[in-house]
């Protein structure tokens, strides 16, 4: 009793630290970092757009012994999916099996100082879900399907194809064990929300520091206006884009007749 | 130039959008067929997704069939009368088909039924189609050169359709018949537009050439006449219930398509209606070969991805 008593409290002490603490007391390194843009607006002819996460490893010590790596991940919005799947019935490919994926961002990207297997363990990448396998959550398949991974593994596949999932390895460069550099390129397809940044230090594939923070990404302008107008005023929307409609068809009936009078 | 769309939420580029709009407006103006049945697949194909793809294809529809009835109109080859009757029976049959649309998606596999609606009615119509314009050059080339007086081009028999009751004068088309087979037309071409999300020309203009026998210069202005107001209405459905008409994308497809219809309305009047029927039919049929072949191929990606209980 009193041992599960001692583990509880050293559970909610680390909870109430956590939010305080950046650093882990054993290791006197910290991430200090930066970033070329906290928001991203999106306007209309937003092309995607560059990230630069940069930074520096704060210590109070020495160096300690043995390499640093540096990965740093950008996650958009989790959604849930349904991937489907076809096969031939009576001579025609159709969806026939479908899992449910809980949840999975809208876009990630995992960027290391190195080949990833080689800088994570993968202990650490359980706890902390870094590489992009772990970033997706699919809870339960229907029993009829065995294979439920490969689902996952087809998301993971047609999202890398479309630039929306991806693994950039040797993409951190780390300077003098102490500042540290990277550059994601988020696509122009994107989806609005935070989009949480994470920056993991390690040594030997163990995480001996970490933190947190996120991107804004938001509809600004005409975009902006035109989407909360659809959401909020329909029937208004509605009737602008068929006012629209007909104007444009009878503007370019009378502008063609004009000119066709006059030439 | 790229340009991001608010509803889509995919970055597209502009001059792409425009283009598309152009191709299909040019073929409205031709053949009076909306074009949904080319715009809704082409939009799917450049990475709109599906929902935003159907629902922003018909303000397109809209406009270049605005345009193109414009065209018709002072050419006078519009039957009003015809037409009323026909958006009739659309209106009805519209509701109808939403309803079996909503009973088929509660079933699963809607777009299968879709593509397989799309084979079907496709090739069908343009095989019928394609079959009879080749007869009728066949048949104006040997009254050539045989020397003899071309061979009356009407292809009014009396059948079935004479005899109902109910019997109204078309003066436009030159017809006195009975209401009764352009409403139950209007009924079907409704149910169509709710299910396959196009206008229904592609299937009422060959309708109303061979089962009404309306004169093939008038059957096109009437057909865009229903298709406008068919369209509109479910343009609005969807923009209320689903939120899925985007501006962006509709103005720049419209920009393209009013541009193109003018120009396929003025090509149209020099065509020959056999040399018309026979591109129509290859342009229906090629459509139909292509979701065929979708359907019969081994898929080179077995998995797609949907959103929560969709399919995609």
């Amino acid at each position: 009793m009193s041992r599960l008593r001692s583990i509880t409290a050293a559970c909610l002490t680390l909870l109430v630290a956590l939010p305080l603490l950046v650093l882990r007391p054993a290791t006197a390194e910290q991430v200090v970092m930066g970033l070329s843009q906290s928001s991203i607006s999106i306007t209309t002819n937003f092309e995607g757009s560059d990230i630069l996460i940069f930074g520096a490893i704060k210590r109070e010590t020495l160096i300690p012994d043995g390499e640093i790596d540096v990965i740093v991940t950008i996650a958009g919005p989790s959604e849930t999916y349904t991937v489907w799947r076809k096969a031939k019935r009576m001579g025609i490919w159709l969806n026939t099996e479908a899992v449910e994926i809980d949840a999975a961002p809208s876009f990630y990207a995992v960027a290391a100082s190195g080949p990833l297997e080689s800088v994570l363990s993968q202990t650490e990448d359980l706890r902390h879900r870094i590489s992009i396998p772990l970033a997706i959550r699919s809870v339960g398949a229907p029993e009829t399907i065995g294979d439920a991974q490969s689902f996952t593994d087809a998301l993971i596949r047609i999202r890398m194809k479309n630039g929306l999932y991806s693994l950039l390895e040797n993409a951190v460069e780390v300077q003098e064990q102490t500042l540290f550099r990277s550059s994601i390129r988020l696509p122009a397809n994107l989806t609005e929300g935070a989009y949480r940044t994470r920056i993991y230090l390690l040594r030997g594939g163990d995480v001996v520091a970490n933190y947190e923070t996120s991107i804004d990404v938001q509809k600004v302008g005409l975009e902006r206006y035109l989407y909360s107008l659809a959401h909020e005023q329909p029937l208004i929307y509605a009737l602008m884009a068929l006012a629209l409609a007909v104007l444009a068809g009878w503007g370019a009936s009378a502008f063609f007749r004009l000119v066709l009078r006059q030439g | 130039m790229q340009i991001y769309l608010p509803i889509a939420e995919v970055s597209i580029n502009a001059y792409l959008l425009l283009g598309l709009g152009g191709i299909v407006g040019l073929l409205s103006g031709m053949f009076g067929v909306g074009g949904g049945f080319l715009m809704t697949p082409l939009l799917f194909f450049i990475g709109i997704p599906p929902a935003v793809a159907v629902a922003t294809g018909t303000t397109q529809i809209v406009a270049s069939s605005v345009s193109a009835f414009l065209a018709h109109l002072r050419r006078k080859t519009v039957d009003m009368r015809m037409g009323t009757v026909l958006l009739a029976g659309g209106m009805v049959g519209a509701g109808l088909g939403v309803l079996v649309f909503n009973i088929l998606k509660a079933l699963g596999q809607v777009d299968l039924l879709v593509t397989l609606f799309y084979v079907f009615f496709l090739g069908t119509i343009g095989t019928l189609m394609f079959i009879e314009s080749l007869r009728a050059i066949q048949r104006a080339r040997k009254a050539r050169k045989s020397g003899g007086p071309m061979p009356a081009t009407k292809r009014r028999h009396r059948n079935w359709v004479h005899v109902l009751p109910f019997k109204m004068r078309f003066r436009t088309s030159g017809l006195y018949i009975s209401v009764i087979p352009p409403l139950i037309i209007g009924v079907g071409v409704g149910i169509l537009t709710a299910i396959m999300g196009v206008g229904g020309g592609f299937i009422m203009v060959p309708a109303m050439i061979y089962l009404l026998g309306m004169p093939t210069k008038v059957v096109i202005g009437t057909s865009l006449f229903q298709i406008i107001y068919v369209t509109a209405f479910t343009m609005m459905l969807h923009a209320v219930t689903n939120q899925t008409v985007d501006v962006v994308l509709g103005v720049l497809l419209l920009l393209g398509g009013v541009i193109g219809a003018q120009f396929g309305a003025r090509i149209g009047v020099k065509l020959k209606a056999e040399q018309l029927r026979i591109l129509l039919a290859i342009l229906v049929l090629a459509v139909a070969g292509k979701l065929a072949l979708d359907l019969l191929l081994v898929p080179s990606e077995l998995y797609s991805i949907g959103e929560r209980g969709g399919q995609g």
